[in-house]
This record gives C-alpha cells, sequence and structure tokens, in this order.
C-alpha cells in the first residue's frame, strides 16, 4: 500500500491523528471479488472452471428434478409418457409407506402426534429464551416415555402396535432421537470418569470406550439381534427394538465420551482450581464451570457424533428391520416401478441432507450465541 | 476510604473483629514433596488475625506452593496446617469448610469466561453459601462497586481488560465473605499500567482488617502494606521481619542477593 502516503492530504500534528475511513480498494464488492475470485492466475482459473462445471451441471439437474419429472401417474410407463426426467410418481405413492413403514394405517395419528409432540419437546432444550424454559424441560425429560407408550400403546386404551412394525422414516428418527438424547449425557459421565482419581472408575471407562471404539457398529447389531438370546434366559421377550436402541446409543456414546474429553482437556487448570478455591463441590463445579465450557467447545465433535448417529441409523437394515433406506430398497422390487433406483436413493439422500443439515446450522448458531469473546 | 470502609463491613461484618492476638493460621513443621522433589521444607508459620503478609523469593522458591497449602489446592505431606481453628486433613468437610474462609486471588485470574462478571461473583454465595440469588447479586454489586467496576457487571470476562479482569477476580473472592485472602501473584500477568489499579485496589482491603498472605515480587506494596515481610528459598523460610528492618537491613546473605537483584532495577 505504497499509494496511501498519497492519498494523505495533509499531515498532522503528533496526538492529533484522526481515525480516517479505509481507502476505496479495500473495501466493497469490487474488491471482494478481486480478492477472492481473481486474485490470482490459478485463483481465476479454478473460479472459471467451477462456474463452467455449474454451467453444465445445474441445469440439467434441474431439468431432471423437476421440470422434465413426472410426479403424478401409476406405473413407470406413466411417468415416462409425461417426460424423461425423475418419475416422482413413485415416490408420491409410497410416501405414506416410507414414512410410516407397516405401522397399521388406523393408528397413524399416534406416529402423527408424537412427531408434534417431539417438536414441542425439543424447542425448549434447542432455544434458551423460551418462556418457563424450566417447567418446559420437565416436560422434554418426559417425552420420551409419553412417545414409546403413544407408540407402543398396549396400556391406556391405545392398542398394542409390536415395534416390527415399525419402519421408514419413523425408524430412524425413533433411533436417531433416542441415540442423540443419551448419548450426550452417558458421553459426559464416560469422559469425567475416564479423568477420575479413583482406579476402578477409570480403569471401567477406558475399556468401555476402547471396546465400543474397537468394534464395528454392524457387529454389535448383529450381537444385539442374534447373540443376546444365547445369553438370556429362555423364553424372555427382550424386545429387537429396544436392544437396537440400546446398542446404537452406547456406540454413539463411546465416541461422544471421547470427544467431551477432547474438550474437557482444553480446560485449563486454572478454571478447576477457581472453582475449588470457591468451594464447588466436584459435582457443582463440574456442572457449573467445566462442562459449561467444555462442551461449548466440544460442539462440532458433538454434532459429528449426532450426525454420524443419525447416518447410521440405516444399519437396521442388517438386522432385518426397514428404515427409510431398507423401504426404498424393498419398494425397487415391484415389478410396475423397475428401474427407479435412483429416484429413491436421491430422495433418501434428500431426506437425511436436510436433517443433517439443520443439525450443522443449528450447532453454529449454538457456537455463535455461546461466543463470549475472548 | 472510610466510606468504602464501611461499605465492606455491612457486607461482612465478621471481618471487622478487633485486629487480635488470635492465631488464624498456624503451620507446623509442614513438609511437601513433588514427587522426590523436596518443595516444602520444614515450614513453620503462624498468622495473625487481620495481619499482612508479604511473601516474596525467586521463582522455584516454593512460595505459591506454600499459600495454595493453605487452602488445599495442593497437598501437604507432614506436618499440621491449622485454618482458623480447623485442620486441613484429607476429610472433605474439613477442606470445604476451610476453603468458605479462605479466598484466593490467582496470577492468571482464573475467571470464568462463561460467565458474566456478575454471575462470577454470584457464583460462590449461590452454590456454596446458599445465598437467594437476589441478595447474592446485591453483595456482587456492592464489591464490584468497591473494585470500581459496577458497569461491567453484565460484560464477559474476554470483554475487560486485564487489570479490570483482576479486580473483578479479587471481587469474586470478596463475595463469599472470606476472612482470609490469598493472593498468588496478582499482578505478575498485567501489563504496567494496569498493576496500579489491582495494587490499589489490594491497598484499599488492607485497610478493612482483612488476613492477607501475597505471594508478589511488588516491594512498594509490600512496604506500605504489609506487617511481615517474608523471604523465602529453595523451600525453607529464610527470613521474615517487618518491611522496614527486612528491606533496610537484612539479614541472610540469599535475602541480600535478592533484593539487590530486584531492587536494582
Amino acid at each position: 500500500m505504497s499509494d496511501t502516503t498519497m492519498h494523505s492530504p495533509r499531515s498532522y500534528e503528533p496526538g492529533t491523528h484522526p481515525n480516517l475511513p479505509p481507502p476505496s480498494s479495500v473495501k466493497g464488492p469490487v474488491h471482494w471479488m478481486k480478492e477472492n475470485l481473481f486474485g490470482s492466475i490459478t485463483n481465476t482459473l479454478l473460479t472459471v472452471l467451477a462456474v463452467y462445471f455449474l454451467y453444465k451441471i445445474i441445469p440439467a439437474l434441474v431439468d431432471w428434478m423437476f421440470v422434465d419429472a413426472a410426479f403424478t401417474g401409476e406405473s413407470r410407463n406413466d411417468c415416462r409418457a409425461q417426460g424423461d426426467g425423475a418419475c416422482w410418481a413413485f415416490i408420491a405413492g409410497r410416501l405414506r409407506l416410507f414414512i410410516y413403514g407397516f405401522y397399521p394405517e388406523a393408528e397413524r395419528w399416534r406416529v402423527n402426534l408424537s412427531a408434534v409432540l417431539l417438536v414441542l419437546a425439543l424447542i425448549p432444550i434447542l432455544f434458551d429464551n423460551v418462556p418457563h424454559r424450566g417447567k418446559a424441560m420437565i416436560y422434554s425429560a418426559l417425552y420420551p416415555f409419553i412417545a414409546a407408550w403413544l407408540l407402543v400403546g398396549g396400556i391406556g386404551g391405545l392398542t398394542f402396535v409390536p415395534t416390527d412394525q415399525f419402519g421408514g422414516l419413523m425408524l430412524n428418527v425413533i433411533i436417531g432421537v433416542t441415540g442423540i438424547a443419551f448419548s450426550l449425557p452417558i458421553g459426559i459421565c464416560l469422559a469425567l470418569g475416564r479423568q477420575s482419581n479413583l482406579p476402578i472408575i477409570r480403569i471401567l471407562c477406558v475399556a468401555f470406550i476402547e471396546f465400543i471404539r474397537g468394534v464395528p457398529l454392524i457387529t454389535l447389531l448383529f450381537v444385539a439381534a442374534v447373540m443376546l438370546s444365547y445369553f438370556l434366559p429362555p423364553g424372555t421377550n427382550f424386545d429387537l427394538l429396544i436392544r437396537m436402541l440400546i446398542m446404537v446409543t452406547l456406540f454413539a456414546s463411546g465416541y461422544m465420551a471421547e470427544v467431551i474429553r477432547g474438550g474437557l482437556q482444553a480446560i485449563p487448570k486454572g478454571q478447576y482450581e477457581a472453582a475449588d478455591a470457591m468451594g464447588l463441590k466436584y459435582w457443582q463445579s463440574m456442572r457449573l464451570v467445566v462442562l459449561p465450557q467444555a462442551l461449548k467447545i466440544s460442539i462440532p465433535g458433538i454434532v459429528n457424533t449426532f450426525i454420524g448417529l443419525y447416518k447410521d441409523t440405516t444399519l437396521v437394515i442388517v438386522i432385518g428391520r426397514l428404515d427409510i433406506l431398507g423401504i426404498g430398497n424393498a419398494s425397487l422390487a415391484d415389478a410396475k416401478w423397475q428401474g427407479l433406483s435412483t429416484e429413491v436413493y436421491v430422495f433418501v439422500a434428500v431426506f437425511f441432507f436436510i436433517s443433517c443439515f439443520l443439525m450443522s446450522r443449528y450447532s453454529l448458531y449454538l457456537e455463535k450465541k455461546l461466543h463470549t469473546g475472548h | 476510604m472510610s466510606e468504602q470502609l464501611q461499605n465492606l463491613d455491612d457486607a461482612a461484618p465478621h471481618i471487622a473483629s478487633a485486629k487480635g492476638e488470635e492465631d488464624i493460621i498456624q503451620i507446623k513443621s509442614m513438609h511437601k514433596w513433588y514427587g522426590d522433589f523436596h518443595v516444602l521444607k520444614d515450614i513453620n508459620l503462624t498468622v495473625k488475625n487481620q495481619e499482612r503478609i508479604v511473601i516474596c523469593g525467586p521463582s522455584g522458591s516454593g512460595k505459591s506452593t506454600l499459600i495454595r497449602c493453605i487452602n488445599r489446592l495442593e497437598e501437604h505431606q507432614q506436618g499440621d496446617i491449622i485454618v482458623d481453628g480447623i485442620e486441613l486433613t484429607n476429610d472433605l468437610k474439613n477442606i470445604d469448610l476451610i476453603r468458605r474462609e479462605v479466598g484466593m486471588v490467582f496470577q492468571h485470574f482464573n475467571l470464568f469466561p462463561h460467565l458474566t462478571v456478575l454471575e462470577n461473583c454470584t457464583l460462590g454465595p449461590i452454590w456454596v453459601r446458599q445465598t437467594p440469588k437476589k441478595e447474592a447479586e446485591e453483595i456482587a454489586m456492592k464489591y464490584l462497586e468497591r473494585v470500581k467496576i459496577p458497569e461491567q457487571a453484565e460484560k464477559f470476562p474476554g470483554q475487560l481488560s486485564g487489570g479490570q479482569q483482576q479486580r473483578v477476580a479479587i471481587a469474586r473472592s470478596l463475595c463469599m465473605s472470606p476472612k482470609i485472602m490469598l493472593f498468588d501473584e496478582p499482578t505478575s500477568a498485567l501489563d504496567p499500567e494496569m498493576i496500579k489499579e489491582v495494587l490499589d485496589t489490594m491497598i484499599s482491603l488492607a485497610d478493612t482488617g482483612m488476613t492477607m498472605l501475597c505471594v508478589t515480587h511488588e516491594m512498594g506494596f509490600a512496604k506500605t502494606v504489609a506487617d511481615r515481610v517474608i523471604f523465602m528459598d529453595e523451600g525453607e523460610i529464610i527470613e521474615q521481619n517487618e518491611p522496614d528492618p527486612f528491606f533496610d537491613n537484612p539479614q541472610h546473605e540469599r535475602t541480600k542477593l535478592f533484593l539487590s537483584q530486584i531492587l536494582a532495577h
């Protein structure tokens, strides 16, 4: 910036130099483009190349997904008659199957109600400016039990629906939400246990975490589905869905513990000492001083684990439960709709992308909100 | 000054008990090791109620470790420490009792960055002393006024200067109405222009009759405030005396060397 001297209209007495606005060459959209898109030859080339690819891909994609797509029809041939784009009629016709699986038609209002109640339960957890947040949290804590009763029924006048009729998107959401809700507290306990001064607790936590991380989730699910029956007393009816929930939760907890341990290690020793010197007891200093900071640092890792867990819910297909992906796969066998795998996988991908993208945006919002300036 | 003094006394009446002959801290032939390293050797120290003590010495001499033993941030392995009539043992209950009575100010402030200044000050009273929130906030504001930053109460520590943070840390300790205040090099991490504001706060605290143990290299502070200056080297108390004879007429060779080094610049 050798030209700054040129723009300086006059010199000032020492100590009287005012704060001047920056020259126009360091701000504004033109400057931004120069800096970010055409900064160097390589940069310019990459920009041009990227624009070219977008030009090639986006119109074709829009044509396939919307312009040439068929949204109604009774078979694949109906779709073909309307255009050579995507055949969304296939998905639309089976949408209810994708959402509810084999949940009995007449009882599906229970699933819808659970979904609405889930959103209500999430609001006080996700946002802290909700009125009466404390009371609302009690409801949130009770929600898993309410939802379990609503979905399974069998008492209080609701017809019993066996869990092997659960499927589709609702199965993904049930496993995902349960795993997320329980893996965080269990993970925190494991992470704290791993730092404990008591050797027995420490060894147990380390052993558990290392075991979980050393075994693939599929293996654990197989064990839950098949092997467990060998160890349980004969005649025990231990619901398969609950076994899966436990396994998925424990699996995510092991990873969560390590993510949170990373956050705990980033907290300076002085914070523990200040809390101790103040007379706070162990759990108080963890809850009020250490964990709020450690969890804040761990947010990216925690959400990463959540997203991983959520996508892993599709693995229930290996033990014969049909989640949204499983339903999609099974639908491909329909003779009327053969050869539409692209539509199915795009649909499933879009569903997962939206869910995961929301989680990721929320985590950014949270990080920003908890930033207290340094 | 006397008005401020009045303020402080309102909030913590028990501080103002007469400058007594009562021993508030007794340390008897105390030893501490870090692994094989003998960091404190046969420490004998008695602190009277309302006494102001400055501890100095070269780095690594064990002076910080000594005051950190008083509130059990460090464990001693031999000897006795009795604080306000309570013996410091492995009994968690005694440790908690002592920590309630002993405030500590750290070199790096150690404020809780996720809490506002006001929340930093009310955390201890609310959770340790079970003070109602509103009352705790009133007390906190009183002390924040006393350290002259009530207008920063809603800010986060990260938005304050080092000197302001250290004053908040002092206010935070005072909110627990401690009988004893420990200062572990409170000005060592500060820019020169901020040292004065913290020292001024400490001087006015000393005027209220607080029992204070300060590890510091601020010899000016020692001369103005201290009742007694203790010099430590290699884990031992080498020499202790009132400030005037300590600085004018040090007895021990090592004290002379240390004083010549830090007073030279």
